[in-house]
């Protein structure tokens, strides 16, 4: 790590720009904010750097958005930076969530709040499954991923095959599916 | 004591196993704390999945929420440590060895032939909540029909045009109040 060079923010600095996407990304979609701030405002990053970053952050197991402030974090100071950017990343928005919380165990009896909250949970489904179909319209289109689509629901929804058990047993099968062509002499 | 340690394990699994984002472990989220754990009950759990969505930062951070319902403020902590510190080590890990995977003709392999298993995770992350935020046997036609109603007038909207979700979710939460409070 290189974190000699003068220009390199500290640890403080790295929390404060961290957690005021923290504070502000309400509505989730926090890889764009991450970029106009890594990019765009401060300049830690080029382009290519964060797709690098986002690439790795997409492939390893973790929230891509963490992943990533990981990796940026890393990047600019270290161990320390690391730990700035995560814990500036979540921890607003947990404090809010603790908050939310605490007004939701006081008044989910309430006929008034029970109800709201029943609209807000339903419109909450309704996100998720336009960002699933959204993210999956390739998958959709093609008939052996979509197999595997409807496979894996199936067998997760209604048949609660676990989660290890889909990552260990179907994901090989639709990876070795997937599997690199032999290479092609002088391409 | 118990628990705690439970919430340990069932979160630092889900954490490893967290691949393609956090939505793909919301089933079997929902299975460990729901019905092998209990928790929260399927309600609860949907209300807290939402509130994740409001809140700013990262959505997954909803297990906090998890955690305190299951044990107070050390669950929340244990939940929240669980969750994110596994993944995050080994992403920190790997970034240094990263280069070496780069030209690997598999990586590409895996991401093709894990795209269509996170979209069925994430669909079966949409049962998961919406059989009880939607279509929920407890209650009646006409509020499941009203809930329905807002999931797909939510998924429509955000389809035709870009509106930032958090604000969807209020409308939603108005349009419950207004149309479920009677039921």
């Amino acid at each position: 790590m290189p974190p000699a060079a003068s220009n390199m923010p500290g640890a403080p600095e790295i929390f404060r720009v961290f957690a005021k996407i923290g504070i502000t990304s309400f509505g989730g979609g926090l890889v764009a904010y991450l970029r106009d701030a890594l990019l765009t405002d401060k300049k830690w990053m080029d382009e290519e750097e964060f797709l690098a970053a986002l690439e790795i952050g997409q492939t390893l197991p973790g929230l891509n958005s963490v992943n990533v402030a990981i990796i940026a974090g890393r990047k600019l100071a270290g161990p320390q930076g690391a730990v700035a950017a995560a814990l500036g990343l979540i921890l607003p928005g947990v404090l809010l969530l603790l908050v939310l919380g605490i007004l939701y165990d006081r008044f989910r009896h309430n006929p008034n709040v029970a109800a709201a909250l029943a609209g807000v949970a339903a419109a909450a489904v309704g996100l998720l499954l336009q960002v699933t179909l959204k993210i999956g319209a390739k998958q959709f289109l093609k008939l052996r991923d979509l197999c595997f689509v409807l496979g894996t629901f199936y067998l997760v929804a209604f048949h609660h095959v676990s989660l290890p058990v889909v990552l260990f047993l179907v994901a090989p099968i639709a990876i070795i599916l997937c599997r690199p062509s032999k290479p092609k002499p002088n391409t | 004591m118990k628990d705690l340690v439970k919430i340990l394990n069932v979160f630092c699994l889900l954490s490893l196993l967290a691949v393609g984002g956090g939505s793909a472990v919301l089933p079997q989220m929902e299975h460990e704390t729901v019905t092998l754990n209990h928790w929260v009950t399927g309600d609860q759990f949907a209300t807290i999945y939402s509130l994740g969505q409001m809140a700013p930062g990262p959505n997954m951070s909803m297990v906090a929420l998890i955690g305190w319902q299951a044990a107070g403020v050390a669950g929340l902590i244990i939940a929240l440590v669980a969750f994110y510190l596994p993944s995050s080590f080994l992403t920190y890990g790997c970034s240094f060895i990263w280069d070496h995977f780069k030209e690997n003709p598999w990586r590409s392999s895996v991401q093709q032939g894990m795209a269509p298993i996170t979209i069925g995770l994430m669909l079966a992350g949409v049962h998961a909540v919406g059989k009880t935020a939607c279509l929920n046997p407890s209650h009646s036609t006409h509020f499941n029909t009203i809930t329905c109603t807002i999931a797909l007038a939510v998924t429509g909207i955000l389809f035709a045009k870009r509106i930032n979700p958090a604000l969807l979710m209020l409308l939603g939460g108005v349009a419950g109040w207004f149309l479920l409070r009677a039921n």
